[in-house]
């Protein structure tokens, strides 16, 4: 039987650009897919690009990042606690260093991709997988008609065209496998009416083993944890 | 009814239009800029009036005006910009206006952090503004619970002609959980035969005012919310307990930092040390009576008061339990949040003392 995992995260693809709305999940994809490229040996990078949030953004990660070889691209110093709209200089490395593989992370909405249309004239001719992730449970995507309106509106700010979706309808620590199917089902439905295909189904790892049957499967172990659950790490 | 994923200060804003919110003013600080983003295009659609005021003082005098107009009104801030409301607060306190107050604390003092705090209790529940006041005020520790009390606080401005707090820290209103909406029971909106809105026949004129100039007559306005607040205490406190019947220790702790006690306390079980939560759902009025009973009990070695901040509930716990148990208080401020293995350190080192002094 092919191992249909190896096929995910795609080898011919430089650079990753992860957005969408509010709370689908952006973070949490964008940290599993660098570790995840990292860990088949890839020199990768990610960039936190998220203008929007004040808590929860992927530079949290630093320690995890640095210990697992991915170079984090994020403001420095106090400007990494800060709510400032802050464009890390170092940005540019990820659009000249043609060995890094890098995930960009940005924030929700189209105010989130507006950090990185400055860059997106630049990306064009680097041709990114632009995915936008898709969380059924939240009100921006609970229908495929508001789903494709976030999508277009964030597309319009961006400045690039979305090039495939991720399926990652959770509820957090609420989540199980038939949400998981529910929220694939839906990420087919808005695949049939856009017209881009489905990149990858994002589960939790303890659900991957019911959800054999979705492909591509991306299992991620949760990192964006808050003090009070199981898997904090402290 | 299906599960939503929300954001906390999106589910504040909705379950206060819910709860018949129709008038929202406020300006930005973060972290809870979501909940005026959010009211910005919300309320237009549910027919009501969202104001970026100029500044906090401002937003809080338009509420003044709009709750004196019968209104359902609110504004939301975090610590440095509730600070700037205190004046309003007590004004709202003073003419007896129902609103609604949400807090998302953040480090402090002065402009500090963005990140959580919970510094700002002592304000909250000692000193909203100046004069003999007070105000309600809610602590949730959930985003489902800030949702449900966005609707209490409307009910309870309106019953007692009060404003109401919400105090939350930072982390209730960035992070994401599951929520239900639930489907509330249909009272009828609450009868302002005093709010201002045009005499309509009605021979007299409705003054509002907090100025009452003879002082006799403004002391007997201050006894008569005394005696407001004494109905208020018997009737509308409220708190949560965990595991505390039989404790060894118990933990308070309000808001977020409950559940890391929580997660200390479920730590502890597994060596075999019942460490009871005790968590207070109304910080105004605080439920002594109920924490008192719970440290009488024979088991009950000691207290631990966990905050983010230096001490400030640890007033209240002291109050509640007296000479009765050795209380203690472990804390993290400015913007750091306490780890649940720091509390069980804590928590491990009070046992070996209490034990030790016999």
């Amino acid at each position: 039987m092919a191992d249909l995992s190896a096929a995910f995260p795609p080898h011919d693809v430089r650079i990753f650009v992860i957005l969408g709305a509010y709370g689908a999940g952006k973070t949490e994809f964008s940290v599993n897919l660098a570790l995840a490229l990292a860990a088949r040996g890839r020199r990768t990078a990610l960039a936190d690009l998220d203008i929007v949030n004040p808590y929860f953004r992927s530079r949290e990660k630093s320690a995890l990042l640095a210990n697992k070889g991915v170079r984090l691209i994020a403001p420095q110093g106090e400007l990494r606690d800060a709510d400032l709209p802050v464009i890390p200089a170092d940005l540019r490395t990820l659009l000249d260093d043609t060995g890094l593989t890098g995930v960009i992370d940005l924030g929700g909405d189209p105010a989130g991709a507006r950090a990185l249309a400055a860059f997106s004239g630049d990306l064009l001719s680097l041709h990114p997988a632009v995915w936008y992730v898709l969380n059924r449970s939240r009100f921006e995507n609970a229908d495929a008609r508001r789903a494709i309106q976030s999508l277009q509106g964030i597309q319009a700010v961006l400045g690039l065209r979305v090039t495939g979706l991720v399926s990652n309808t959770h509820l957090l620590s609420d989540t199980d496998a038939a949400l998981v199917r529910e929220g694939a089902a839906f990420a087919g439905e808005v695949a049939v009416l856009t017209g881009l295909p489905v990149a990858c189904h994002a589960v939790r790892d303890s659900l991957a083993p019911e959800l054999a049957d979705l492909h591509p499967l991306f299992p991620m172990t949760l990192r964006m944890n808050r003090p009070w659950e199981d898997n904090w790490e402290d | 009814m299906q599960k939503e994923l929300w954001k906390g200060n999106e589910a504040i804003a909705e379950a206060a239009v819910r709860a018949g919110c129709r008038a929202y003013f406020g300006y930005p600080i973060t972290p809870q800029n979501e909940i005026p983003e959010y009211m910005s295009h919300r309320m237009p659609e549910a027919g009501g009036a969202f104001v970026q005021a100029e500044s906090e003082i401002a937003a809080i005098n338009m509420v003044y005006g709009a709750a004196a107009a019968g209104v359902r009104a609110m504004t939301s801030s975090s610590s440095p910009g509730i600070s700037l409301k205190q004046e309003g607060i007590s004004y709202l306190i003073g003419a007896q206006l129902p609103a609604v107050i949400v807090n998302m604390m953040r480090g402090g003092p002065g402009l500090g952090t963005i990140q959580p705090g919970q510094a700002d209790y002592i304000q909250a529940t000692r000193s909203p503004g100046h004069g003999d006041g007070h105000m309600i005020v809610l602590a949730p520790s959930s985003i489902q619970e800030a949702a449900d009390l966005m609707a209490d606080a409307f009910d309870l401005a309106d019953r007692y002609r009060t404003p109401v707090m919400v105090l939350a820290d930072g982390m209730i209103g960035q992070m994401m959980e599951p929520i239900e909406w639930k489907q509330r029971e249909g009272k009828p909106p609450a009868e302002k035969p005093w709010a201002v809105t045009g005499r309509e026949g009605d021979g007299k004129t409705h003054v509002i005012t907090s100025l009452r100039l003879k002082s006799d007559s403004n002391e007997a306005f201050v006894l008569s919310l005394a005696e407001k607040y004494r109905q208020i205490e018997a009737a509308e406190t409220r708190f949560e307990e965990v595991n505390c019947q039989g404790a060894d220790v118990l933990i308070a702790a309000f808001g977020t930092t409950a559940r890391i006690a929580l997660s200390a306390a479920r730590k502890l079980e597994k060596e075999g040390v019942k460490a009871g939560l005790f968590r207070p759902v109304t910080v105004w009025p605080y439920p002594y009576g109920a924490l008192r009973r719970l440290a009488e009990q024979e088991s009950v070695k000691a207290v631990l008061t966990v905050e983010m901040n230096l001490g400030q509930m640890l007033y209240d716990v002291r109050l509640a339990v007296m000479d009765r148990k050795p209380v203690y208080f472990y804390g993290r401020t400015g913007g750091m949040v306490p780890e649940p293995a720091h509390i069980a350190d804590r928590v491990r080192e009070i046992l070996a003392e209490v034990k030790k002094n016999g």
